[in-house]
């Protein structure tokens, strides 16, 4: 029974980086009908930025502003420079562009980097453990679904109670009435891009907390998880997207916990697997599209 | 369709409220618009002066929403000028053409169906700097629209057809216009809610706005309308004061395919 309770902790800190990542996918998924596959390269150029830091001695907590601070300007010049342009078209074009920027980042990485995996240390507190009802709490894992929590509700009060937050919830819906508001469509965009750049330093600083390393292709697996949390929860839809992240989390920390070690290997499969059935039963997700923009 | 008819000169006496000099608050000229090979409106040419209610009427696929479209930038123009307080606004971006005081109710109404009545009105004046006076407008406009009050915190999704037609003109209203554009505000509405529409359209002209209303409702705009443009496959077929319109019952019908 332990053991599943401490699983269960585990795929909650897992799935809080996940939802985190997939929140910020959804949020410009849902104004751009664009799928960023570049959003993973947004948690290593955070991962660099940190790495970088670790070189100039300042503390652990400069790394994790400079690195949260690098994703959001990263991703408002990606919008500006490689976006806006093609803002007019095909939202498949616009998402082989992402793919053509995530590849150049990763590799651009790979090349004037290193292409091993590079440690990012993480101070000592965090490894400190508790022990609350025969579990073992690390405080690292406190402090991941702490600061998810607190991204997650932040994101709502940003949505729900300014005037550019609910402009973007009602460009989710209609993007050219907005317009007719007056609001300017650039700078819906802008903090639409900007808002995902910074949940994705956020769930960055925490997967390198988990991971302890950052290495250059690593974006793009997560990427990926980003976009199954997204379509199980509903494409387009931020608060399903929030649950996916959650759900993808925890099964693919059950598979690794559960699986005989000779079927490790086929976690991904297994949750691919999952996906499809979720789609059979529920093809529009898990929350209907019709209520995309209720938050 | 044969000859063109143009009744143009009955109109020249029309009552427009501003002066003859003055130049019109919006002026649309030999404006073209394709959407790719095909040309939607074709070398029209509208004027709305100040305090004016001009309508631009036609069948269904005429043209007339294009026209809309392409005074606020939704679409751009082939060729031709959009003047709107005698500044050159062609192709300018619809968020800059409501910021310079052009306000449109769009066809189908496309209201935030998510986001409660409060919200969509208060998106409409989201951009103002006046915040006292957008304060004040919503006030007046709960006042105008007292059903929209009753249903602040509800889901504009929720409303029915003439409650929304209602939230659609008041959430344009909201960004403070000079020139309200109306497109089509009568569609899918019970005929005693078209009613309704059509005073409130006479009620906005005495409180003072300028509108430019497009309508397939020929008839019954013509009742209140001081002038109207009438639009066949993408050309002003006819441009006259509403007055003489009514008198050419016969031209009406051939042209629009109304009776009465």
């Amino acid at each position: 029974m332990n053991t599943v309770g401490q699983q269960l902790l585990n795929g909650l800190t897992l799935g809080s980086t996940y939802a985190l990542m997939a929140l910020g996918i959804a949020m410009v998924f849902s104004i751009l009908h664009l799928a960023n596959f570049a959003h993973g390269e947004l948690l290593t150029i955070c991962g660099y930025v940190m790495l970088g830091m670790r070189y100039t001695g300042a503390p652990w907590i400069v790394w994790v502003v400079a690195g949260i601070a690098a994703s959001t300007v990263a991703a408002l010049a990606m919008e500006r420079l490689a976006f806006r342009p093609m803002r007019h078209a095909n939202p498949v074009a616009m998402m082989v562009a992402s793919l053509g920027l995530s590849i150049l980042i990763s590799y651009g990485f790979e090349a004037f980097i290193s292409p091993r995996a590079r440690a990012i240390p993480q101070p000592d507190w965090m490894n400190t453990t508790l022990m609350v009802l025969g579990l073992q709490i690390r405080i690292q894992y406190v402090l991941i679904i702490g600061v998810t929590a607190l991204a997650l509700l932040g994101t709502l009060l940003l949505l729900r109670r300014t005037v550019i937050g609910t402009a973007m919830r009602a460009a989710a819906e209609d993007f050219d009435a907005v317009r007719l508001m007056g609001i300017k469509a650039n700078r819906v965009i802008a903090t639409a891009f900007g808002l995902s750049g910074f949940l994705a330093g956020i769930a960055a600083v925490l997967i390198f907390a988990i991971r302890g390393s950052v290495s250059p292709h690593m974006g793009f697996a997560l990427v990926l998880n980003g976009f199954i949390a997204n379509v199980i929860g509903g494409l387009g839809n931020l608060w399903g997207a929030v649950l996916g992240g959650f759900i993808v989390g925890l099964l693919e920390t059950g598979f690794r916990a559960f699986l005989p070690s000779s079927a490790s290997g086929f976690t991904n499969g297994l949750l691919f697997l999952i996906v499809a059935i979720i789609l059979v039963l529920r093809p529009e997700g898990l929350i209907a599209p019709k209520s995309a923009a209720r938050v | 369709m044969g000859a063109e008819h143009h009744v143009a000169t009955k109109g020249a006496e029309g009552p427009a409220a501003a002066g003859p000099s003055a130049p019109p608050l919006l002026s649309v000229d030999h404006l073209t618009t394709r959407y790719g090979p095909i040309e939607a409106v074709r070398d029209v040419s509208i004027n709305v002066n100040e305090g004016e209610i001009v309508a631009v009427l036609g069948p269904n696929g005429a043209g007339k929403s294009t026209i809309l479209a392409s005074i606020m930038g939704l679409v751009h123009p082939a060729a031709g000028k959009v003047h709107f307080m005698g500044k050159d606004v062609t192709g300018f971006e619809p968020e800059t053409m409501v910021r310079l005081g052009v306000g449109l109710v769009p066809e189908g109404r496309r209201l935030f169906k998510q986001l409660t009545v409060s919200d969509n009105l208060r998106l409409g004046a989201a951009t103002r700097k006046d915040k006292a006076a957008a304060k004040n407008d919503l006030e007046a406009m709960f006042e105008l629209f007292p059903v929209l009050k009753e249903r602040r915190n509800q889901l504009a999704g929720l409303l029915s057809g003439g409650e929304a037609q209602q939230l659609a003109i008041a959430r344009a209203m909201m960004t403070s216009p000079r020139l309200l554009c109306l497109d089509e505000p009568s569609l899918g509405l019970a005929p005693r809610l078209v009613d309704a529409v059509f005073e409130l359209m006479r009620d906005l002209r005495a409180r003072g706005y300028t509108i430019l209303l497009v309508e397939q409702n020929a008839l019954q705009v013509l009742e209140f309308v001081d002038r109207a443009y009438i639009i066949r496959t993408g050309r002003v077929q006819m441009d006259a004061n509403a007055d003489s319109l009514q008198d050419e019952k016969e031209l009406l019908e051939a042209y629009l395919g109304v009776k009465e």
